[in-house]
């Protein structure tokens, strides 16, 4: 089932949590919201939901206006950050919950109900612990039993809260490809909320970035991460060193250091203030100024632990500068807290972001 | 845990002898004011015999009086409860104005004098009074009558099951109804299936004590009750009549009754509150994590 958000608005009070969010998302897709929290990502699932009802706006399922549809009617599932397993039922009966709360004419009977509860179950590799309560479980076994038992439903859209938030690093990983070859599997429309960026480059179709209740971009992991459309999912898609420049007769000035707009990856034109956003390991380090635009820095510590050396320098102006180099590189420079170096831009990397 | 010397004090440590001091003096104080009386009870109620103590419990006033409590304690505790869920569930869940005020209005039965509570009582529906005289020209009598008993008993206990329910249900949350919704529960199945379970110790312990506070209730009910033998006696003012009366031995032998009762709620309210305890402790824990990832 397709979902389309039309012109959403949301506000808690003088707080605006959304605000004029279009949205498509197409059959069988998987869809990240990624953004900090208070970004509105949460606040935008839950209406999908129909857990929050929007200011205005509407929201649209397979094409039906469904803004008014109470939760019961609308066929979604939704885990839970915190799974909201029912703490006094064991994980059989967790799951079973949906199918016997069915009104007495579309309730299977209690072996059919067995059948697939078992069957859910062993999907998510846990039926060997059907009898426990969730107090008896670890965390990422909890998440699966709450993937369970929305899945239990058969919803049409599946709605995840966070849905690896607390867990811990090696468990979420695991996780996230389980989730990946389940969506394969069972294809079915679903929509994550996620503020890992990492997570939503690596499980999602196409990533939603959002930020102050507006969407910044809409695009597949590749999209995003190389053709970032404002700075702020510049900076939020991996590591990034801003810097505050200026644009004047096609030239981008940092400092005294000019480089060319026309060679620059640019989404700026004109003159006046602009943004320059450099990831840390497409910023080269070099001892003496080569012809190519560069500028000094110096540099204050240098970490080599790591598969790149990370160094961090303070440019002239006052701004600070992270470069990722190789250790080859690294031994080959030779440099110690203190030393004055000069720092050239991979041209053909550098983003200007018109402010 | 390490042994430790036990000849070593620890810095924080009150010296020894200070420490059995301490506890001497509330075993001691324990003894005599609580256990000793106790024990008096029963031996003054058995004082003449185990045939007396039975008589005196099954004459027909006592158990006019017996069957009065139980008829109180039954309709005040039932009422009490829904009041408690209803009152804890707006609390718990919804944002009005007045919220505040009514979370301290609950209260006031415990801060208001049980004889004031009676006092209102009478000067609202009393015989003199404009409601009482209407109610009384219709046939209808409250005051010293065993309506106003009732009326007395549930204002003097009401705040009890409302008092235990709003932590456990603020703390509990709300998540569990919303996963219920979603997967298609309505309303009440949620009610029913989720936030019942959810507090049922809270709503038992908070049974224990309202009941035992309607079954002894003394001073609101004196004053409504007009003390008529037989009709408007409950327990509690029944003792006083027999001990009026220097019928020490049955005065003892319904009180034994009521410290039955007494020793009852005690032990069932030892259990539960280690049913409650831990399930609120472990809500709070999920809240806190919840709002430190928030």
């Amino acid at each position: 089932m397709s979902i389309e958000l039309r012109n959403i608005r949301k506000t808690f009070g003088d707080f605006v949590a959304l605000d004029n969010i279009n949205l498509r998302v197409a059959t069988g897709e998987l869809l990240a919201l990624l953004g900090l929290s208070g970004s509105g990502k949460t606040t935008l699932l839950r209406i999908i939901a129909g857990l929050e009802t929007p200011d205005a706006g509407e929201v649209l399922f397979h094409g039906a206006d469904a803004t008014t549809r109470s939760v019961r009617d609308r066929n979604v599932g939704f885990v839970f950050q915190h799974y909201a397993l029912f703490k006094h039922m064991t994980v059989f009966d967790n799951v079973a919950f949906g199918l016997r709360v069915k009104p007495r004419v579309e309730r299977p009977v209690e072996a059919e109900i067995a059948r697939r509860v078992h069957k859910l179950l062993t999907l998510v590799q846990l039926d060997f612990l059907a009898d426990r309560y969730p107090s008896q479980l670890s965390g990422g076994q909890r998440q699966r039993v709450a993937l369970a038992r929305t899945l239990a439903v058969e919803p049409k859209v599946l709605l995840l809260d966070e849905p690896f938030g607390a867990l811990d690093a090696k468990v979420r990983q695991e996780l996230r490809r389980w989730l990946k070859r389940l969506h394969e599997e069972i294809k079915i429309t679903s929509v994550f909320v996620t503020h890992d960026q990492e997570e939503a480059l690596e499980l999602a179709n196409r990533v939603v970035v959002m930020n102050n209740g507006r969407i910044e971009q809409i695009g597949t992991p590749e999209e995003v991460y190389h053709r970032p459309a404002t700075a702020f999912v510049h900076n939020f898609l991996g590591n990034v060193n801003l810097f505050h420049g200026r644009i004047e007769n096609g030239k981008v000035y940092l400092g005294d250091t000019a480089v060319d707009v026309d060679r620059a990856h640019a989404s700026a034109s004109g003159n006046g203030k602009a943004v320059l956003a450099l990831r840390p390991h497409l910023i080269e380090i070099i001892t003496r100024p080569n012809g190519k635009p560069s500028f000094p820095a110096t540099v204050i510590s240098v970490n080599p632990a790591g598969p790149q050396v990370k160094v961090e320098l303070v440019a002239e102006w006052g701004d600070a500068v992270q470069v990722d180099v190789g250790h080859e590189r690294f031994d080959e420079l030779a440099i110690a807290p203190g030393a004055r170096v000069f720092l050239r831009p991979k041209e053909e990397k550098l983003f200007v972001y018109q402010i | 845990m390490a042994a430790r010397r036990p000849d070593v004090p620890r810095a924080t440590a009150d010296p020894p002898a200070v420490r059995r001091a301490l506890i001497a003096i509330a075993l001691t104080f324990l003894a005599l004011f609580l256990f000793i009386p106790l024990i008096a009870v029963f031996a003054e109620a058995l004082g003449k015999g185990v045939g007396q103590y039975f008589a005196a419990i099954t004459s027909s006033e006592s158990l006019a009086a017996i069957r009065l409590t139980l008829m109180t304690a039954a309709i005040a505790v039932p009422l009490n409860v829904s009041f408690g869920l209803t009152a804890a569930w707006a609390i718990a869940r919804f944002e009005f104005p007045g919220k505040q005020l009514l979370i301290t209005v609950i209260d006031l039965p415990f801060s208001v004098s049980p004889v004031i509570a009676g006092m209102l009582f009478v000067l609202l529906l009393g015989i003199r009074t404009p409601i009482g005289g209407w109610l009384d020209d219709h046939n209808v009598r409250i005051i010293f009558a065993e309506p106003g008993i009732v009326l007395a008993t549930i204002f003097v206990t009401f705040p009890f099951a409302a008092r235990e329910l709003i932590p456990i249900m603020q703390s509990v949350g709300s998540e569990e109804e919303q996963a219920a919704i979603v997967l298609g529960a309505s309303g009440w199945q949620s009610f029913l299936r989720v936030t019942i379970p959810n507090v049922k110790w809270g709503l038992l312990y908070g049974m224990v004590l309202c009941n035992s506070r309607a079954m002894g209730e003394f001073g609101a009910v004196s004053v409504v009750s007009g003390h008529i033998r037989g009709h408007t006696n409950t327990m509690p003012l029944y003792v006083e009549i027999l001990y009026n009366d220097y019928q020490f031995a049955a005065a003892f032998a319904v009180s034994s009754l009521l410290t039955m009762l007494a020793v009852a709620t005690l032990v069932a309210k030892y259990f539960l509150e280690r049913r409650v305890a831990p399930q609120v402790r472990l809500a709070a824990e999920n809240q806190d994590v919840m709002e430190a990832a928030a």
